[in-house]
């Protein structure tokens, strides 16, 4: 059976603004943000409260009932900021926790209340610790999201008991349901005030007058549908640390322990698809002197031997002292990272191959890394399928490059239409005009005929001929279909040959 | 004190042959000299087994007869079609150069090079790094950046004008680096840069009395310039993944010395 916990803060931003500044807890304020030319209130704290301003008020009507109060710009994100980090804090009562897309928090709290001592200390715990950090909050625990939702704001209670929340739900409100403000209020116009007035409904005829969204809900709630929140996690910092059993003076020892740290935080970066950018690598002496190098990257990396490089060089700036005896390596600030660089390292066999991957990081750095390619063949006959490109440097050809067949070293894409003068049939050309010069054949080969793949692209095939001219330059042309007088397929030159 | 007088007058007596190998022993010592001062120039004496960037044939052009690695080779083209041929003898010096297993770079403007009429000259078309850049400055800038690069074997590069301050700086990259350059140039205008050896290379007709079909790719080869070698002309081919002469060279001759004023 699941639980879940819902909890709302009806004050969230101004319980904010009260954090930041002590001294407006004494007087009533608002938050405010400019809406059609007016300033709407989007928030006002439990002091002006009481003297009757609310949310979606006019700030000029408010000022009018209270002449001093106060009031300051709202920060368009901050009630989703402050819920995303509330949320991640919340790790501490459930592995679970998740920001409500309706406002609040919602806690998977399956299994979790018994480490408490039951449901009503967890809520208890929750809220206390809440209030403790200056957030006044509402929270209630319930079989479903729906539920325990629809608790927290429109009731006292606190702990619905298991499979005892339809009941619960009954004497609330529509609004409990989560339903759009537009359909709660014409539901309430019909005289449907509470919530079981609209469940006994049949749900066809409710479908039929207010959509679909009012039976999701009414499912979820009463938990028939399931519900899915999406938790989120807290960053785990990329950090490794290595206490040594006796402390550490030699340099060689220093090195072990680098080695064997980098090689921890590079695995895991390689499993994230992270690269750091600087890196902190901290000694603890056992003085409780604290000793430590910094390195920077052009480009984020994960390649241990090329960090280890990096940090060798300030090594002897390490002061251990009377030795160390805990090692700590973080990196400061990461990037994402593709996996591009590595592979070639490990590919060559030249020492300074670190040099190669700074030279490819700089060209991507400054070109994009579209600038760089590198092609691997691929098993089509068409000439512009033949190779592909290389989705990484990792990446080893599947099949042979073939140099059975005369290819060119340079080609037009796409090929360009030549003038030829062609009167037999599947014979080269006698001579051909390209770039108003006429090239006149005195030597070929061919042809080579080579269909569209049809599973891919229709169209004419083409018929391959390597011509010499009288001067020697060699052209690779083609006819776009099949020798038809009446026709007059085009002729086109693809290549140069060398 | 020997005075000269006195040095002729020894030469008068000695023997004949005993003169003759003092000859052969000078011309010992001036080529042992000429080594030296080739070394001083950075030209290392070629190591066994040297690839010579498969030119073996004419490998005596070169100085200490090695292809000269880690230096700028410049390859003049005015056509697309002698740009082809450029490229063809670029790509089978660059396959000799690429025998280690190193991947090389290859830069150009646009994406004109068909990595499977790579395979024909014995490159591996997946160990070349392809890079683009349409600016002229960038392709320098990625040209120079490439020529540190000391773990590549090659750098072949398609590009255009390069002023003699511009060659410099790649001719002191690859001095340090010990990488080689290619570089095609297409219709250059500026001929007074740092490169090593200047080449033109053309493409040539198949002969007439021959089998029909276009054959192997054959060209006139013309090294115009070669810094401490003796350029000269050759009619080549490429057969059975290697150079060929197709005749002897034709004309060898001595490069202009210039004044040192």
């Amino acid at each position: 059976m699941k639980r879940f916990v819902s909890i709302w803060f009806p004050s969230l931003s101004t319980d904010w603004f009260e954090l930041r500044k002590p001294e407006l807890k004494k007087n009533a304020f608002v938050l405010v943000a400019p809406s059609h030319g007016r300033m709407i209130i989007t928030a006002a704290n439990s002091l002006a409260n009481k003297r009757g301003i609310a949310k979606g008020m006019v700030l000029a009507d408010a000022k009018a009932i209270f002449p001093s109060l106060q009031y300051f710009d709202d920060k368009p994100d901050l009630q989703s900021q402050l819920l995303q980090r509330i949320a991640e804090w919340c790790i501490r009562f459930t592995p679970a926790s998740a920001v409500d897309p309706l406002g609040g928090i919602i806690l998977d709290a399956s299994g979790c209340s018994h480490l408490w001592g039951g449901d009503e200390a967890y809520i208890t715990d929750i809220l206390k610790r809440l209030k403790q950090k200056g957030y006044s909050a509402k929270a209630a625990i319930a079989d479903t999201i729906g539920s325990a939702w629809a608790m927290a704001r429109f009731s006292n209670e606190r702990v619905i008991e298991k499979e005892k929340h339809l009941e619960a739900l009954l004497t609330l409100p529509p609004e409990s349901l989560r339903i759009e403000q537009k359909t709660s209020e014409r539901l309430r116009n019909l005289g449907l005030r509470q919530v079981k007035n609209i469940i006994s409904i049949p749900r066809s005829s409710l479908k039929r007058r207010f959509g679909d969204l009012i039976i999701q809900r009414i499912n979820q709630a009463v938990g028939t549908e399931r519900e899915f929140i999406q938790p989120v996690y807290p960053i785990e910092p990329f950090q490794e640390r290595l206490p040594s059993f006796e402390p550490i003076q030699r340099i060689e020892g220093i090195e072990i322990a680098l080695g064997q740290l980098l090689q921890k935080l590079c695995s895991r970066l390689q499993r994230e698809g992270k690269g750091l950018r600087s890196a902190y690598f901290r000694c603890y002496c056992i003085d409780s002197h604290v000793t430590g190098i910094e390195i920077s990257t052009s480009r984020p990396s994960n390649h241990i031997e090329h960090l280890f490089h990096l940090f060798s060089l300030k090594l002897s700036s390490i002061e251990p002292r009377l030795g160390i005896e805990l090692f700590v390596l973080e990196a400061t600030k990461l990037e994402d990272h593709t996996p591009l660089q590595e592979e070639f390292w490990k590919q060559t066999t030249g020492l300074n191959n670190n040099k190669l991957s700074e030279f490819i990081d700089r060209v991507c750095g400054k070109l994009g890394a579209g600038a760089v390619q590198r092609y691997l063949p691929d098993e089509h006959y068409w000439p512009e399928r033949s190779f592909k490109e290389a989705s990484s440097l990792k990446e080893q050809p599947t099949t042979q490059w073939k140099s059975d067949k005369p290819r060119p070293l340079q080609v037009l894409s796409p090929p360009e239409v030549v003038q030829v003068t062609a009167p037999v049939p599947d014979y080269p050309p006698l001579n051909f005009r390209y770039l108003g010069k006429l090239h006149k054949i005195l030597r070929a080969d061919g042809p080579e005929r080579i269909e569209k793949e049809w599973w891919i692209e229709e169209g004419e095939h083409r018929d391959y001929y390597a011509v010499e001219d009288e001067e020697g330059n060699r052209y690779w042309l083609f006819r776009s279909g099949h020798y038809d007088e009446a026709k007059r397929p085009l002729w086109f030159i693809h290549g140069f040959f060398a | 004190m020997y005075s000269p007088d006195l040095f002729l007058l020894v030469g008068f007596f000695i023997p004949l042959s005993i003169r003759m190998r003092m000859a052969v022993s000078k011309a010992n010592i001036i080529s042992d000299l000429q080594k030296e001062i080739l070394l001083l120039q950075g030209f290392k004496p070629g190591s066994a087994g040297g690839t010579e960037g498969g030119l073996g044939l004419i490998k005596h052009a070169f100085p200490n007869a090695t292809f000269p690695k880690g230096a700028v080779h410049e390859f003049i083209s005015t056509t697309n079609e002698s740009a082809s041929a450029s490229l063809g003898f670029i790509a089978g010096i660059a396959s000799s150069l690429m025998k280690g297993g190193a991947p090389s770079v290859w830069i150009s403007s646009k994406k004109s090079a068909f990595p499977p009429g790579l395979k024909t000259f014995g490159l591996e078309p997946h160990n070349i790094i392809f890079i683009q850049s349409r600016k002229p400055k960038e392709i320098l800038w990625i040209l120079e950046e490439a020529l540190k690069t000391d773990c590549l074997s090659a750098v072949i590069a398609d590009i255009g004008e390069i002023s003699f301050l511009e060659s410099r700086r790649l001719q002191l990259a690859v001095e340090q680096s010990k990488v080689t350059g290619l570089l095609l140039r297409r219709n250059p205008k500026n001929f007074s840069t740092a490169c090593v050896t200047r080449w033109s290379i053309k493409p040539l007709p198949a002969e007439k009395k021959l089998i029909p079909g276009i054959g192997f790719p054959k060209w006139d080869v013309a090294l115009l310039k070669v810094r401490n070698g003796k350029p000269g002309k050759w009619q080549m081919q490429w057969h059975d993944e290697r150079f060929e002469f197709i005749e002897r060279a034709i004309t060898t001759y001595e490069q202009q010395q210039r004044k040192i004023v």
